[in-house]
């Protein structure tokens, strides 16, 4: 198991150090420094072997985090806790930052010392552990609440605690999906993937089972066959405005936050859970087939002597009329031993940026089924380098108010028995957005 | 808040104030003060000195401060034992205190405090948090068990925690259950026979319901705990995989790949026409797929197991080609990965996109990826035959780019084209001949000389091209050098007249201005076959070449089944067992998937068959079983002889089995099938960076040896090649001839005599500076056993190594009055699995006064126990008369074996590798051999001189030996003209050995 967990500024100088196995010494601290944050190459995996010693990393801004071991540990599970502990942190004190983590070295340690059992991650949500580590000590605590706490923190709901009350019952889901695309520069799909997190936001009193519904294609088709009336038309989380009028998706995996029950999933397909309180990701999914990509980008790029190129691309937006597209970046590499660029765009503002190599076309909003245009004339220094220009894809960022996977919530019910309140009462919010996730095309 | 000032003190006198501080009646001053205590221990300042005013401040109603003294306790408990004794009351008290939170942190911290003395006040309180009424303590106390069994094993188990903590694998609360378990599983892991971990379907039933209930991390504890248990049958098997399919939805990605460890494995066990299995199949891969999605960190974990999945059951993923597609900010770690496992889809069906994909990558930044992409090409070239002139085009077109890197890249794999692919591409010489001149790396020297050589009747100009490296010949690596000198042969045999000179040149300059033994020699060779008889040296030269394989750089299979049982843990991501990176007894074990039962399935995999039952661990061959009751063992030796022999041993190991105490026996007996796990000696697991993109050529395939593997860094398949193999193979240049020579020498250094192919023995005889290696070192027979032991029956022997083989060689003396017959003879378990290869051959029966002479030839692939000494071994000797048992010694040197020459490189590697607290040093007294006399002798005896060099007239010889159970052991013999007392210093990873082969030395110089 976890031997060891450091935690190191971009200096290489140890800010949290917290030893759990006797196999691993101080030096270790020093053999990660040495080797791997001030080795001069650029860092070639996230686990080293130095010594007989095994170490894991992850960076965070400039913040190294290394977890040590000796043993054949499970490595999934150690960078899982990685990321979990930086997630703890990020709840307890906002950003992981050098100073952040000294302003709470204090909490840090104990938040190790709970979470980190002789290198065993033991329960890591962050709603139970904020019931009983909270730097002001434990106060005056009564009875039941101490046993409260425990039964909470190991207990199968260990994520939600007893007894939350809310005057106004309220949920909020949102569809955050972002499209994925490797387009060859004579537009052909290479590769094209959605994947999507349904984050939630929940505002219930009591320890409410909710049911969530989707237009899955397993689910559809069974109900189809079965005969039961399809629920759609009784919902009041009308989906999101895609251009496609399809019923279902195909949805190639998903994964589940630990409230969702994966034997019922498993077994009937069906969502159900008690959610955690407040916001938190309920599930993510990936799709492949039918995506709509919002947007197709058309490249030229003409070599003219060795000394000057020309860019032509056309972007074209794929999607309603009706709908508007936001935040929308193009970047187009260009070479290095550039000397001058012009632009010309029919739409938004085009900049050439040197420091990064690139033109960024950004445009603030355009509505669907529309073409926009940028040329580009750009100047090369001669160079006797022999080697080509690598010619970088042109990548693209946006936002579209609606799920390109096609996705669409068909309800989400909530039953509290003990309270009282009904589904109804329950006010319910629904988001679809699509962002560019990689948008590529090759030039 | 600014706790951050804590990190600035750095004052001096600083402990005095910090002192006072810690005194300080205010309470907030106190805790202040502790805090820049443990500021200050973070950053790595000792202070050990303030022990009593930190522990003076435990005393406390504030959780806050009291967590912080117990964390300064845990680092500085060991250091301070006796004052560690002072916290010991507290720690009682609070595990009484009515708070759970309370009792759980006092139970926590005291395991942590590695103080002997403290250990033994922790059992009353541990024993009671076990029983606590409130699951968070017992969860915690679960976990302090562990804790205590690595600190006093033995306490735990005479205090009964053991059995407890089984109990609490029933406990009502998952979470307790969750720990019980991880606990469980790693005290079972120090105790690999213990059968602590009892998992029946009982207790596995519980735990597939806790998994249903407890934390993510609970659920990972559970679900490798059950990849370590094997279900008796499909139908089991199958229940168990349906109740952890729901896993593989789980976001947390762990989960998920400890779910498709316990599917992998427990898979092998349906039958492969169950519908099951096929759903099965399927539900594996979009899991797999959307681990791709996670952070780069976890992307690259699932890749390299991914990598061992699509080795191991590549119909799972075989569609899943795009999702591999490298993203072009992609963190370079991945980048690799995947294109190795792009390189595993390919097939006829996805190779236009794979080639499309390669050929954008072989533009990209980085050199490696660059390369790894330009080697991706040759090998789909030679994996999928359609797509090969499509590659070799893309190749070309590289080469025009005239990058350094891709076209040296792009050369050494068009090499390899040409070998799968005779008298095919052969029209690209001409451009790759233009090139000449932009290659400096070795290899790429090498195939560009091979491709000269290989074609030299269609280069015009082929004997220019040669003669132009030949300038610099002594500056060129060896395995440039190798390949000249064969490449001007063959160039010579192609076109005798013109280039008479240019070979006479080669050979002079390989043979006189050399001092590498293997290009001398190779030059020696080629020298005398062309003088003897030039129409053989044309048949051997320019023979027909095997043809290569298509798919390398596989993991080797037992090794694959090994990694498939880890996925998900480092192993897994270094592609190296366990034993290679982990030091002591921890997780050692080597794991196995289980046999398939389903009716009719087991004779389709045979390797899998044989290990029916392999349930239970097998012993790697390096690792030593601990002595056990020997001569309950002894006693109970079946004397039947055996029937049959290494290759077949569910016979004989029934038998054996059978008689329970020698038993254990079918699962330790080596099956000799199966190829050696890979030797952690030479495997030093320093970098886990990917496999070097190799070489495409098979082991067997001796021409290409050399230059395959010089230069590459040392996997196990390098070092299985000794020096002398490759020799071997060299001359060859033909298929016949390789493998003449690639077996003899195995056998050359111990017996000269042994048969090399055809008229060539005489060869050996050029001398040319070899020295010549003497005979092994036999020791003189002893009586092992007196006649009035043995009712009249008297044995001596000894033992030898001859031709590779080891002899145990008695001499059976009749002294009794009657006729003695059947005889039969057993060995005891030992340390290095010697038994009898076949039976004990006394065909007559052995008269009064009669005296026989037997040579019985041992394997090494018996059962396995550590003996001490190490080189012991017990004996049963059967008779119509009567058993009788005697224990001899041999010599460890008969172990060393043929093959235990290792690379220079892989020497230095190996010898830094080694701990030093692995060195011995020896005294050999009375020694009067000079340093070459010394090496010949050694020689003779498989101890291989690697280098010598001459420090201010000492003599340092560097050897290596290689035993036959795959350790490998590294000398230093220090040799002073004049003095005859040699210094030895000896390293190896089983320092236990060390002894025993100081003995040998002295044995082999002094005789």
């Amino acid at each position: 198991m976890i031997g060891g967990l450091f935690i190191y500024n971009h200096k290489g100088e140890v800010l949290i150090s917290r030893v759990y196995r006797d196999d691993i010494g101080r030096n270790a601290v020093d053999a990660f420094r040495v080797n791997v944050i001030h080795a001069r190459q650029q860092v070639r995996s996230p686990v080293t072997n130095i010594a007989r010693t095994s170490f894991f990393h992850v960076k965070r801004s400039n913040i190294w985090l290394a977890a040590v071991t000796k043993q054949n540990v499970n490595a999934a599970m150690v960078f899982e806790f990685l990321y979990k502990m930086c997630d703890v942190m990020a709840a307890y004190f906002g950003k992981v930052s050098e100073e952040n983590i000294k302003n709470n070295f204090v909490l840090i340690y104990e938040l190790l010392d709970e979470i980190l059992d002789f290198g065993y991650p033991q329960n890591s949500e962050t709603g139970a552990l904020k019931t009983f580590i909270t730097q002001q000590g434990i106060k005056g605590q009564t009875k039941e609440e101490q046993s409260q706490i425990t039964s909470q923190v190991t207990g199968q709901i260990g994520w939600r605690r007893e007894g939350i009350k809310y005057r106004r019952n309220e949920l909020f889901l949102d569809v955050l999906e972002s499209v994925n695309l490797l387009m060859s520069p004579q537009g052909q799909v290479l590769s094209a993937h959605v994947s999507g997190r349904v984050v939630m936001k929940s505002y219930l009193s009591g320890m409410p089972e909710c049911k969530f519904g989707m237009n899955d294609k397993i689910v559809i088709d069974k109900a189809g066959k079965g005969g039961v009336t399809d629920e759609v038309g009784k919902s009041d989380l009308g989906g999101g405005g895609s251009t496609s009028g399809k019923q279902s998706i195909a949805i190639d995996d998903c994964t589940f936050n630990q409230c969702v029950r994966l034997s019922k999933f498993d077994s009937e397909r069906s969502i159900s859970f008690i959610p955690p309180d407040g916001e938190y990701e309920l599930m993510r999914y990936r799709t492949t087939k039918d995506i709509i990509l919002p947007f197709r980008v058309i490249p030229l790029v003409r070599e003219v002597g060795r000394t000057k190129l020309e860019v032509k691309v056309v972007i074209k937006s794929n999607f309603k009329p009706s709908l508007l597209a936001q935040k929308i970046e193009v970047r187009i590499p260009t070479p290095l031993n550039t000397s001058g660029v012009q632009v010309i765009c029919m739409k938004g503002k085009a900049k050439y940026k040197a420091s990064e190599n690139a033109i960024v076309w950004k445009i603030k909003r355009m509505a669907g089924m529309k073409e926009s245009q940028i040329s580009a004339e750009i100047e090369l220094l001669p160079t006797n380098d022999k080697k080509k220009w690598a010619r970088p894809p042109i990548s693209m960022n946006f936002e579209v108010p609606f799920a390109p996977s096609g996705l669409k919530v068909r309800y989400l019910k909530v039953f509290e028995s003990k309270l009282n309140y009904s589904d109804h009462d329950v006010v319910k919010w629904v988001r679809y957005i699509g962002r560019s996730g990689i948008y590529e095309t090759r030039c | 808040m600014t706790d951050s000032k804590y990190f600035t003190t750095t004052k001096k006198g600083e402990i005095f104030e910090l002192k006072a501080e810690l005194n300080s009646d205010k309470k907030e001053k106190k805790k202040e003060a502790v805090k820049k205590v443990i500021a200050s221990m973070t950053v790595g300042k000792d202070v050990s000195a303030l022990f009593p005013d930190v522990v003076n401040c435990m005393q406390t109603d504030n959780l806050e401060l009291k967590k912080l003294v117990y964390l300064y306790l845990m680092n500085y408990a060991k250091s301070q034992p006796d004052m560690a004794i002072m916290a010991v009351n507290t720690f009682v008290k609070d595990c009484e205190d009515p708070n759970p939170l309370i009792r759980a942190l006092a139970v926590r911290t005291m395991g942590c405090i590695r103080v002997d003395k403290i250990t033994e006040y922790l059992c009353e309180p541990l024993r009671k948090c076990l029983k606590d009424e409130d699951p968070y303590v017992r969860k915690t106390a679960a976990v302090c068990v562990a804790k205590l069994h690595d600190i006093n094993a033995q306490l735990v188990e005479d205090q009964g925690f053991l059995d407890t903590l089984k109990d609490l694998i029933s406990d009502s609360n998952p979470m307790v259950v969750a720990n019980a378990v991880a606990a469980l599983s790693e005290i079972a892991e120090s105790h690999p026979n213990s059968n602590l971990l009892d998992l029946n379907p009982q207790s596995i039933n519980k735990l597939l319901t806790a998994l249903n209930e407890c934390t993510e991390w609970g659920q990972i504890f559970i679900l490798d705990c059950l990849a370590n248990y094997t279900p008796r049958d499909d139908r089991e098997s199958q229940s168990i995989c349906e109740r952890v399919t729901p896993r593989l939805s789980h976001a947390n990605s762990a989960v998920v790949l400890s779910a498709v460890k316990v599917l992998m494995k427990f898979m092998e066990m349906l039958p492969k026409d169950l519908d099951y299995y096929g759903t099965l199949l399927k539900k594996l891969a979009p899991p797999l797929v959307t681990l791709l999605s996670a952070e780069p960190e976890l992307q690259y974990v699932a890749l390299r197991n991914i990598n061992l999945i699509v080795q191991k059951r590549p119909e799972i993923l075989k569609h899943e080609m795009k999702v591999f597609f490298v993203k072009y900010n992609d963190p370079i770690y991945v980048k690799l990965e995947k294109l190795d496992i792009m390189i595993r889809l390919a097939s006829q069906a996805n190779i236009a996109q794979v080639l499309a994909e390669l050929k954008e990558y072989a533009t990209e930044v980085d050199v490696d990826f660059v390369r790894k992409a330009v080697r991706a090409i040759g090998r789909c070239a030679i994996k999928v035959e359609q797509s090969a002139e499509r590659c070799v085009s893309t190749l070309l077109d590289l080469i025009q780019t005239k990058v350094n890197y891709v076209v040296q890249e792009a050369i050494v794999v068009i090499k390899d084209i040409f070998r799968k692919y005779p008298n095919k591409y052969e029209s690209v010489i001409a451009t790759l001949c233009e090139n000449l001149d932009s290659l400096d790396e070795p290899e790429a020297r090498a195939a560009m000389i091979w491709i000269v050589g290989e074609y030299a009747e269609r280069i015009d100009n082929a004997d220019e091209l040669l003669e132009s490296f030949l300038e610099g010949f002594h500056d060129e690596s060896t395995q440039v050098q190798l390949q000249l000198l064969t490449a001007i042969v063959k160039l010579f045999l192609k076109k005798p007249t013109e280039t008479q000179e240019l070979v006479q040149q080669v050979l002079s300059l390989a043979t006189q201005d050399s001092d590498n033994p293997d290009l001398r020699d190779r030059g020696y060779i080629y020298w005398r076959l062309l003088s003897t008889d030039p129409v053989a040296a044309k048949e051997v030269v320019l023979a027909e070449k095997p043809l290569i394989s298509e798919e390398t750089d596989l993991i080797e299979p037992t090794l694959l089944e090994e990694l498939i049982c880890h996925i998900g843990t480092l192993a897994s991501v270094y592609h190296k067992p366990p034993s290679a990176f982990v030091e002591g007894s921890r997780g050692v074990m080597h794991k196995r998937l289980p046999a398939r039962t389903g009716s009719g399935e087991g004779t389709e995999c045979p390797d899998v068959g044989n290990a029916a039952g392999g349930s239970a661990p097998e012993a790697a061959p390096s690792i030593i079983p601990s002595q056990g009751d020997l001569l309950g063992d002894l006693l109970n030796l079946d004397l039947a002889p055996p029937t049959t022999t290494g290759p077949t041993p569910s016979t004989s190991g029934m038998q054996m089995g059978g008689m329970d105490l020698l038993g254990g026996g079918l699962d330790s007996l080596m099956d000799e099938s199966e190829p050696p796990h890979v030797p952690l000696q030479t495997d030093p697991p320093q970098s886990p960076s990917p496999q070097p993109p190799s070489p495409v050529y098979t082991h067997t395939d001796y021409t290409y040896t050399d230059y395959s593997h010089t230069d590459s860094p040392p996997d196990h398949s390098s070092t299985e090649h000794s020096p002398p193999a490759e020799l071997g193979g060299d001359i060859g240049g033909s298929p016949a001839m390789g493998a003449g020579f690639g077996a003899a020498p195995t056998v050359m250094p111990a017996s000269l005599n042994a048969p090399v192919g055809g008229g060539l023995g005489d060869l050996f005889d050029l001398g040319g500076g070899v020295g010549m290696p003497m005979g092994a070192y036999i020791p003189p027979k002893t009586v092992w056993l007196p006649a009035m032991k043995a009712k009249g029956l008297e044995i001596s022997g000894t033992f030898a190594r001859r031709a590779g083989v080891i002899q145990m060689e008695l001499v059976l003396t009749n002294k009794a009055m009657s006729v003695m017959t059947d005889f039969a003879i057993q060995f005891n378990r030992n340390s290095f699995g010697l038994a009898p290869a076949g039976p004990l051959q006394v065909l007559t029966p052995l008269g009064p006064n009669q005296t026989i002479e037997v040579s019985l030839p041992l394997s090494t692939v018996g059962p396995v126990m550590k003996m001490d000494p190490l080189n012991n071994l017990q004996v049963a000797v059967k008779n119509n008369i009567d058993v009788f048992y005697f224990s001899c010694q041999y010599p460890i040197s008969m172990l060393f074996v043929e093959d235990g020459k290792m690379e220079r490189q892989v020497f230095l590697a190996t010898w830094k590798d080694i701990p030093n607290d692995n060195e011995s040093q020896f005294q050999i007294q009375d020694c009067h051999l000079n340093s070459e006399a010394a090496s010949n002798k050694l020689q003779g005896s498989n101890i291989f001189t690697i280098a010598k060099r001459t420090v201010e007239g000492q003599d340092m010889l560097y050897m290596s030996i290689k035993l036959s159970n795959g350790i490998w052991v590294l000398a230093e013999l220090k040799v002073q003209a004049g003095n005859p007392n040699y210094t030895i210093s000896l390293k190896c990873r089983a320092p236990e050995v060390s002894q025993c082969v100081f003995q040998c030395y002295e044995a082999v110089l002094k005789n």
